[in-house]
């Protein structure tokens, strides 16, 4: 039979497929089997834990690695509900600040004229590369030197400008047809009126998307808590969850430490579910030409 | 805000810089202002308290010729690391995304969400996880598997141990970074590929699937690859800090010390700040060639 052409996004499944199913599935087991491992491990009872030979999957769930996370941290100074505190804080502040600041920059970058406007287009895209870790030194010198160290303005500033959300916001504001924006200035609006009346409401896949790429990052951040930020009350939950789960490195900490990583990771879940279809569409104008 | 068709529509719109100014100096103050401070710094001498004294290149010549654990052990590591990482796992989510692109939607969306969700957990988070599963006695997971299929005969000590320590930082890196933005990025592009062009290519004689990805798919989402490349180069060298989250800093015999942990080692435990700043400099110049290269491979002309 003479090839077809085109198998992309097929409607449904034909038996063509499972070869392909049946190749990549060791690749998908593999990034799949340690999430499964958290799920299964935090609800293991004690003497699960113990099990020898040890038992990938629970056999009799129970929530006693979440209750005893949480005495633990009444235990400790300073209680849970503060980290938690904390990392929501921080985490709001950073995603609602930087898709102001990206959206605002990105629709200047694309849609308005004056002069170095390319230069910074090609500087942030450059910025993309930028690796934090690699300069966590001088980071740390800059927030000495604004004298923010050891308030939450340390977990929150250096976040706010991301390069890559502005990449993919000023990608999807490209694609916002000149026509009908120019149709709004011959209506009399201003810059700021076609920002929030055209552009924001135009871009929400991208708003989207970029907002689970920062939230991811903040969410799971311990560069911050580590280097930064000496003073354990403002400190973040992943920060809290690492160490409880390092100090505890016994077999009940284990369990403690799997409900701790379900714990984080559960937010990101429940949102990369909601927003998926708005981050395929976003991720569709990711190109750097 | 000034209201008027000409002047949204002439040449310098002032209104751009009001726009871009608040992203464009907290970028200046943490993301370029650092880089420079790097460079500054890696010409002198710094303990973090006195002030800082000019040397010159000597930080440079004394990670050359001087600093053995550095050209023995943490150089060799991280272009080890830097390539499997880096373009393999590059490669493994190409092939990934283009695997997933021939399912229909319903399994592509459960198979696109276990591949990212290595990417949700925070790789540096999930180091208690690993040791876990790599504890070093029989009630280890890997161990006690390994055991029950007869390939090992007794428990391997994996984090303690020198020659496992690199391969174990690297699976867990490819497994933190193989599914990450750059991987939807490219399933994203392959699914929004003019369909037209695959009719086209048949009637033109391709003819099967690999020629289809070698000749249609690739070159016309290139944009789409470059982005994801420069990702995926990105999070290989920003995960590298699992190598200490798994063990200590230094790691033991220097068995899987990468750039960055050499970075955290002289910065932040032995205070010479200068010279952690020279690393950091050749860190980024080794970040910036690998993405140079990159955009040759995928650039549009």
């Amino acid at each position: 039979m003479a090839y077809k052409g085109n198998r992309i996004n097929p409607r449904k499944f034909e038996k063509g497929q499972l070869k392909i199913v049946l190749a990549i599935l060791p690749l998908v087991l593999f990034m799949g089997l340690p999430i499964i491992f958290i799920f299964s491990h935090a609800f293991k009872p004690m003497e699960e834990l113990f099990a020898y030979p040890p038992k990938f999957f629970v056999s009799n769930p129970t929530l006693d690695n979440f209750s005893k996370l949480f005495k633990a941290s009444r235990m400790a100074g300073i209680p849970m509900s503060r980290y938690v505190f904390n990392s929501i804080l921080v985490t709001g502040i950073v995603v609602i600040g930087s898709i102001i600041l990206s959206t605002a920059a990105g629709f200047a970058l694309s849609k308005l004229k004056f002069k170095g406007k390319f230069v910074l287009m090609e500087i942030n895209q450059g910025a993309l590369m930028f690796v934090a870790v690699a300069v966590m030194i001088p980071r740390y010198l800059t927030i000495n030197f604004l004298g923010i160290t050891n308030t939450y303005l340390a977990h929150i500033l250096p976040w706010l400008a991301t390069p890559v959300a502005l990449f993919l916001i000023k990608q999807f504001i490209d694609q916002v047809p000149d026509s009908l924006i120019e149709a709004a200035y011959i209506d009399g609006a201003g810059d700021f009126k076609v920002y929030t009346k055209i552009i924001l409401p135009m871009i929400k896949p991208a708003i989207a998307t970029a907002a689970i790429l920062i939230f991811q990052q903040v969410w799971v951040d311990l560069g911050t808590s580590n280097y930064y930020v000496n003073d354990e009350g403002i400190k973040t939950l992943a920060f809290y969850m690492n160490t409880l789960a390092n100090a505890n490195n016994t077999v009940a900490g284990q369990g403690m430490a799997a409900a701790a990583s379900l714990i984080m990771f559960l937010p990101n879940l429940i949102m990369f579910i909601l927003l998926q279809k708005s981050i395929m569409n976003t991720m569709a104008h990711s190109g750097i030409k | 805000m000034r209201k008027s068709t000409s002047i949204s529509r002439r040449d310098n719109n002032r209104n751009g810089y009001f726009f871009l100014a608040p992203y464009f100096l907290l970028f200046f103050i943490f993301i370029l202002v650092p880089v420079v401070i790097a460079i500054a710094l890696s010409f002198s001498n710094f303990n973090a308290i006195e002030t800082p004294s000019f040397v010159g290149f000597l930080n440079y010549i004394n990670l050359i010729t001087k600093d053995e654990i550095f050209m023995q052990k943490v150089l060799p590591n991280t272009i080890v690391y830097a390539i499997i990482v880096g373009p393999c796992g590059y490669i493994l989510s190409f092939v990934l995304a283009w695997a997933l692109s021939q399912l229909p939607k319903m399994l592509r969306t459960i198979f696109a969400l276990i591949i990212y969700s290595p990417t949700m957990t925070g790789g540096v988070a999930m180091a208690v996880l690993w040791k876990i599963m790599f504890s070093g006695d029989q009630t280890g997971y890997i161990n006690s598997w390994l055991m029950s299929i007869g390939i090992i005969n007794e428990p391997i000590i994996w984090l303690v141990n020198t020659n496992y320590l690199l391969p174990i930082v690297i699976i867990i890196a490819l497994w933190n970074s193989i599914g990450g933005i750059g991987f939807l990025a490219i399933l994203a592009g392959i699914l929004n590929s003019d369909e037209t062009l695959y009719e086209a290519a048949a009637i033109d004689g391709v003819k099967n699937r690999f020629q289809e990805m070698i000749y249609i798919t690739i070159p016309n989402m290139k944009p789409q690859m470059l982005f994801a490349a420069v990702m995926s180069i990105v999070g290989a060298f920003q995960g590298g800090l699992i190598s200490t989250q798994l063990t200590t800093n230094p790691t033991p015999g220097y068995a899987a010390q990468l750039m960055v942990n050499h970075i955290e080692d002289y910065g932040f435990i032995r205070y010479e700040m200068g010279y952690a700043s020279a690393v950091s400099v050749v860190l980024l110049s080794i970040i910036y060639i690998f993405s140079k290269t990159s955009k040759k491979l995928f650039s549009e002309n």
